[in-house]
């Protein structure tokens, strides 16, 4: 089990390594850098800033070189590790190894790290409280659904279920806005300082996860129901509520484990429409900020920690799985 | 005799899940799954909107001259926004003069524009994009989800292994960026959710593959020494086209919620042109006040986007029984 866990977390090393180079290719091919749309920066001024980012070195350790026989460019690898030290590519992984994301080049005197951690608290907060309330409902609907099958209950819980798959939260948030705070006055419209402002948002979020996981959790149940070791514990003679909630709902949840990691990562991360409707200063609003500032270590920054929070549930998948079924480890 | 007779039945019947559960052979496989979709009356239901959907689309150049006859981008700013069933005597919008007057269906915008005649062009570039991102996607996919599977091997850990790479990529995060960096052209944003939606097709494609390669019928075709590039693209794809269809169906929503989603925080389409997400981003900054700006836009989306998902719900039971999706 030890070295299970230890080969998935070294295996998911390249996989962070992989999309630190795809973003880093992709932000630096694009036109445009981050002080080339100041209109009031002088040449000289911008060109200082540039060579303190090191934004005048190299990308990657790859340059084109002018053949003086042919006239034609060649790709040329460097080769002595001081050249290669001086790309921008080297530079940052290497302090990103050092757990330094770099100074922000849009804030010069606040760190990436500063940033990040200024964003967490309320992305966090959002985020569990949305996927509690995803849980609750979700499992709690599709137990309900899954037990008293083909009735109206059934069929109103899941139309209800696929209803809520189906509105984007863009559009849930602005009405259930105006029902709630702007009609009734019960909830604050937005902002995020009371725990009341953290209500509406968190189920615009957990709306759409609710309605999977409760369309999840019918089907497994359902599923799971016909198998033997449901009849061997009726005819014991058990009670249908522990036969239900013992035995029943253990195997139904596989597929919800499967599910719920990349979720979970998901609503952490996927956060953004709603902190822009809401205006809540979390991570997501700060990303949109960053890209349009062209804030290249800011955006990176975020990159990689939403990455390796979607790597890290992904994982926790894994072993959860491998947790409750040894067939999985011996693979 | 009868392993002679089956393996007869298989070459001629390309779709998994042949088995005890199969009728009459007298119906083909297709035929069996058409029942099986005309059968549930939910997703048939699904695809006639989405056909009403498409068909309004196609049409709503006709239908704004000559119904409503008021162009998406015709203003009127005395007239301003009105509730829904406004009936209006034209000022400045009657351009025949003939100032009769004109039913505003859904209303009109702070600019005095006709809401229903916007929703009708906001379905021409929500479904066109999403249409579009979707054939990206599938094209992309089937490739190299049939390459992979074909090749095995190596060559099949080293391509799924990027697509596992991918996965763990935050997808939106990359969209916006792809946004922001190359610029809101609308090819761009085809491409930028087309590039990311491609997964699960390549997945798909790559697992049909794996199995179809074994039949005897590739086996007899790369013994009369046909090539491979024709093996795998007129002798193999053609063969997955049911599961292809099902999850084309499947990746539109995802791909029209996130061109609904980028459009509605400003990175999407671009004024005057409008999709059904910057609509109601429009209508969300003034919804206090004029709360139908976000409403019709929010519905015509969300009725497309269930549509769409219970008619690929219906598709998947119909003709690919085997998976269960969530």
């Amino acid at each position: 089990m030890v070295t299970f866990v230890l080969r998935r977390i070294l295996a998911s090393v390249p996989t962070l390594l992989a999309i630190v180079v795809i973003s880093f290719a992709m932000i630096h091919a694009a036109p445009g850098g981050p002080f080339s749309h100041d209109p009031g920066v002088p040449d000289e001024v911008r060109r200082n800033l540039e060579r303190t980012y090191h934004l005048d070195w190299e990308v990657f350790p790859i340059y084109q070189e002018l053949d003086p026989v042919s006239g034609e460019y060649r790709v040329r690898v460097y080769t002595r590790w001081s050249d290669i030290r001086r790309t921008q590519f080297v530079d940052y992984v290497l302090m990103v190894c050092r757990g330094d994301l770099g100074p922000s080049t849009r804030y010069p005197n606040l760190t990436v790290n500063e940033l990040l951690w200024r964003g967490l608290p309320a992305s966090a907060t959002l985020g569990g409280v949305a996927l509690l309330f995803a849980l609750a409902l979700g499992v709690g609907a599709g137990l309900t659904a899954g037990l008293n099958r083909n009735t109206a209950l059934d069929h109103g819980s899941m139309f209800v279920a696929i209803l809520g798959v189906s509105v984007p939260d863009f559009v849930l948030a602005p009405l259930l806005v105006l029902l709630f705070a702007v009609t009734l006055g019960w909830l604050p419209v937005a902002g995020f300082s009371t725990p009341a402002h953290v209500v509406l948002p968190a189920i615009c979020l957990g709306a759409m996860y609710a309605a999977h996981i409760a369309r999840l959790t019918r089907a497994g149940l359902l599923e799971v129901m016909e198998e033997d070791y449901i009849r061997t514990a009726r005819a014991k003679g058990l009670a249908e509520r522990v036969v239900v909630l013992r035995h029943a709902l253990r195997g139904a949840l596989g597929p919800l484990v499967s599910y719920l990691g990349p979720a979970t990562a998901r609503i952490l991360t996927g956060s953004l429409v709603i902190e822009l409707i809401f205006n809540i200063p979390g991570l997501g609003r700060q990303f949109v900020q960053a890209a349009l500032n062209r804030d290249y270590t800011l955006v990176m920054g975020t990159i990689i920690v939403f990455s390796a929070v979607l790597i890290a549930m992904n994982l926790v998948v894994d072993v959860l799985h491998a947790w409750m079924d040894p067939r999985v480890r011996d693979e | 005799m009868s392993d002679v007779i089956s393996s007869w039945t298989q070459l001629s019947d390309p779709a998994p899940g042949d088995g005890p559960h199969r009728r009459a052979p007298a119906i083909g496989p297709l035929a069996e799954g058409w029942q099986r979709f005309v059968r549930n009356r939910v997703a048939v239901a699904g695809g006639v909107v989405v056909l009403v959907m498409a068909l309004g689309a196609v049409t709503a150049p006709l239908i704004a001259e000559y119904v409503v006859g008021i162009g998406p981008n015709d203003q009127d700013l005395v007239l301003g926004p009105q509730p829904p069933l406004t009936r209006s005597v034209d000022s400045s919008l009657a351009q025949d003069g003939s100032g009769r007057a004109r039913l505003h269906l859904f209303g009109t915008d702070t600019l005095g524009r006709d809401l229903f005649v916007r929703v009708l062009y906001g379905a021409r570039i929500s479904l066109f994009v999403g249409l579009l991102a979707t054939l990206l996607s599938v094209l992309v996919g089937v490739t190299y989800g049939a390459v992979s599977g074909y090749y095995g091997g190596w060559v099949d850990g080293l391509m799924m292994r990027f697509v596992d790479i991918l996965f763990s990529l935050p997808y939106l995060l990359f969209v916006i960026m792809l946004m922001v960096f190359l610029g809101h052209r609308p090819w761009v944003l085809f491409i930028a959710l087309g590039a990311v939606q491609w997964l699960t097709m390549s997945r798909v494609v790559r697992g049909q593959i794996m199995t179809l390669k074994k039949r005897q019928f590739v086996e007899a075709a790369r013994a009369t020494g046909v090539r491979e590039f024709t093996i795998i693209f007129q002798h193999l794809v053609p063969n997955t086209i049911g599961p292809i269809v099902v999850y084309a169906t499947l990746t539109m929503p995802v791909v029209m919620l996130a061109e609904a989603f980028l459009s509605f925080i400003g990175l999407g389409i671009q004024p005057p042109d409008a999709s059904w997400g910057s609509l109601a981003a429009e209508g969300a900054a003034t919804m206090d006040l004029f709360p139908w700006l976000i409403t019709f836009p929010g519905l015509a989306l969300a009725a497309t986007l269930l549509s769409l998902n219970f008619l690929g719900d219906g598709l998947r039971d119909a003709f690919d029984p085997h998976r269960e999706g969530p």
